[in-house]
């Protein structure tokens, strides 16, 4: 499944996707308004390595869930290109091989499973669309290798999926998104509806999948302490675009952009320590209408008039090279790594 | 030693269904003291939530306090008549849930809201309670309060929302506060403000707290003591500490382990197999006895009581010979 030309598995370049969210003609007439538009992901570009997890984070309202969207083809792109094992997805749309090869696991397995089917058949339907196996038999002992797989029993085909819990109900998830054989699943945050416990059984079946299988992984969310445990490499984002993108250890380890460590700063201290956190001020502004400059630059305790003014592209970080930022105060080496993120 | 401000004894909820009755509280005993934060946490189901409902008597139908008592400053209150519980209701127990849209009314402004309660509950006049209710939005750290008074709770983000109803919570001075799943619906950096807020304002005005939640780093930072639900149950309680760093039941060790640091990468998280079992299929027995690694015969005959475990209180066998069990 790896091959070694090192072609990514996916690839994002200046993706983005805007939305519309203009009142009714008339109603913009009568008050004179002009068109609205929400930029939810604006200009987002990341590579996903064959065999590996990239990770997105970031608050609600960043982007990260239309970033998923846009990678498998719910949404078409505004501007810039998909790029799926080095074919741009715009032009292999219609190529059902194509779409066969990437699946998605989604946040709430209480709605993404249609509850008048039978578990077999929904982890059949896959199997049917693209016509993987022809005969009945194949495919009944297709499902039932499938719910061995995620630690199901065979049996629990005939169930119908209320009769599961939640944590049982995202395995059954899982297995309908492996039963066309996929290479690259996109997992959009698919534990934050579980209970702590079965959500590590979940990442657990995750990991030990993604190295049975050689399975790559778009893996959306907004818990940190998750993310760390999955990912190879992390991106953070803010306001539709990322602002880090790094190796998951580096990240973790010496995060660089404000906001990253705004983030990190605000994750409750569970070893308790007794470490003061100082939790980052304001919130979110809304995507219609962002701040100039950098988007995060109201929040941020580093920011001078550059920063209110021009947007930071992402550049490799001075002192952490395989890290790239979006933040004036890291290239200008004034962002004080290590010491507390306050206003200076 | 003080009387506890609230104290739950032996309260059991029953839910009558066509098919049987289920217990959804069984055997649930415990106390806060005066100005005392008790964290309740558990998988969803395990009751937390029912807990805090029971004590606001607000149970939804036909869910019923069917045995046990609660006690506010010594009174009974689980018996109360629908007005005396009105009047209870925001004076002296105050409450915070988890989604601030559902909890504000949407077509009254913010400050209305504030000014009703204090006007029913305190001795003020509309005027006074309108300079008050000022006075709360500042506190909460609401930008502009004597602006944003007038605004419809649609105007707020998500943050500022739950600001606002902290300060619906605590405007009448209540002197207990059930806080359900406070921060669940807020982003983590939110969360971390509202959380900061929370505990200081509790903290100056000496009001104690019941604070549900499944989030582990919100009750380490914020609780005193820490009440470990399972199945309907109480299977651990103690200080916050020994709880969380140090557990005693299975159940509680196995819990904490599953939260995957923020600190380091594990090559395997800790888990707990299976799922907690429906209120209409509890085990005999521990009702954790099918999924504890510990398990031997006893659990699987004989439910446990709370009994000391180390510094804890614990519901398991494993510390039946550290001392006597307390058999209720």
């Amino acid at each position: 499944m790896r091959n070694a030309d090192g072609t990514p598995m996916l690839e994002t370049i200046d993706v983005a996707r805007h939305f519309d969210v203009s009142r009714p003609l008339v109603q913009r007439l009568l008050a004179r308004e002009g068109k609205r538009t929400l930029r939810a992901v604006d200009g987002v570009s990341f590579a996903i390595q064959k065999g590996t997890t990239l990770s997105l984070v970031g608050e609600s309202g960043c982007g990260k869930s239309t970033v998923a969207r846009l990678v498998v083809g719910l949404y078409g792109p505004t501007r810039g290109s998909v790029i799926f094992d080095g074919k741009d997805l715009s032009e292999a749309r219609a190529d059902s091989t194509q779409r066969r090869r990437m699946q998605m696991i989604f946040q709430d397995p209480y709605a993404s499973l249609n509850p008048r089917w039978r578990v077999r058949d929904i982890i059949a339907e896959p199997i049917r669309a693209f016509g993987l196996l022809k005969s009945e038999d194949e495919i009944t002992a297709r499902v039932a290798e499938l719910l061995t797989q995620v630690g199901l029993s065979p049996l629990d085909g005939q169930k119908f999926p209320h009769e599961f819990s939640g944590g049982q109900r995202q395995r059954i998830s899982i297995a309908r998104a492996l039963s066309s054989n996929p290479e690259f699943l996109v997992c959009d945050e698919p534990t934050s509806a579980l209970d702590v416990s079965v959500q590590a059984q979940i990442l657990n079946l995750m990991k030990d999948l993604q190295q049975r299988l050689g399975l790559t992984y778009l893996f959306i969310s907004h818990n940190l302490a998750v993310v760390r445990q999955i990912s190879d490499r992390v991106g953070v984002m803010y306001l539709g675009r990322l602002v880090e993108l790094a190796p998951a250890e580096t990240l973790f380890t010496t995060p660089r952009h404000p906001y990253t460590r705004a983030l990190m700063e605000a994750i409750p201290d569970l070893e308790m320590t007794g470490r003061q956190r100082i939790p980052v001020g304001g919130e979110v502004p809304s995507p219609i209408s962002p701040p100039t400059g950098c988007p995060f630059h109201p929040r941020c305790p580093l920011a001078n008039d550059r920063c209110k003014v021009e947007r930071p592209e992402m550049i490799p970080a001075r002192g952490t090279p395989e890290t790239l930022a979006a933040c004036h105060a890291v290239e200008e080496g004034r962002d004080r790594v290590g010491e507390p993120l306050v206003a200076a | 030693m003080t009387a506890p401000l609230l104290e739950v004894r032996n309260l059991r909820v029953e839910f009558p269904t066509r098919r049987g009755t289920l217990v959804a509280l069984d055997d649930v005993s415990f106390s806060i003291a005066h100005g005392e934060v008790l964290g309740v946490v558990g998988e969803s189901g395990a009751g937390k939530s029912m807990t805090g409902a029971a004590i606001i008597g607000l149970l939804e139908p036909p869910g019923r306090i069917a045995g046990g008592q609660i006690l506010l400053n010594g009174r009974r209150i689980d018996n109360l008549p629908y007005a005396e519980l009105r009047k209870l209701r925001g004076r002296e127990i105050g409450a915070i849930f988890q989604d601030p849209l559902t909890t504000l009314n949407p077509l009254y402004t913010v400050g209305q809201q504030l000014v009703e309660t204090m006007v029913t509950h305190l001795p003020l006049n509309p005027a006074q309670a309108r300079a008050k209710a000022i006075e709360w939005l500042e506190l909460v750290g609401i930008p502009a309060a004597s602006q944003r008074i007038d605004s419809y709770p649609h105007e707020f983000s998500g943050g500022m929302r739950q600001r606002v109803v902290i300060a619906l919570a605590l405007c009448a001075e209540p002197k207990l506060i059930v806080a359900d799943e406070p921060t669940t619906a807020l982003d983590v950096s939110i969360q971390a403000q509202v959380i900061t807020l929370l505990k200081s304002l509790a903290r100056d005005k000496g009001t104690s707290m019941m604070l549900v939640t499944h989030d582990m780093g919100v009750i380490a930072e914020t609780a005193d003591r820490v009440a470990v639900m399972y199945a309907g149950r109480i299977v651990e309680i103690g200080a916050v500490r020994n709880v969380v760093l140090n557990a005693s039941h299975p159940y509680s060790a196995g819990l904490m382990g599953s939260i995957p640091p923020v600190g380091r990468r594990l090559e395997r998280l800790q888990q707990i197999d299976g799922s907690m079992p429906r209120l209409s299929a509890i085990p005999r027995g521990c009702p954790y006895n099918p999924r504890c690694p510990q398990v031997f015969d006893r659990c699987r005959m004989e439910r446990p009581e709370l009994m000391p475990a180390r510094e804890n209180l614990a519901a398991c066998w494993l510390y039946a010979e550290q001392g006597v069990p307390r058999h209720a």
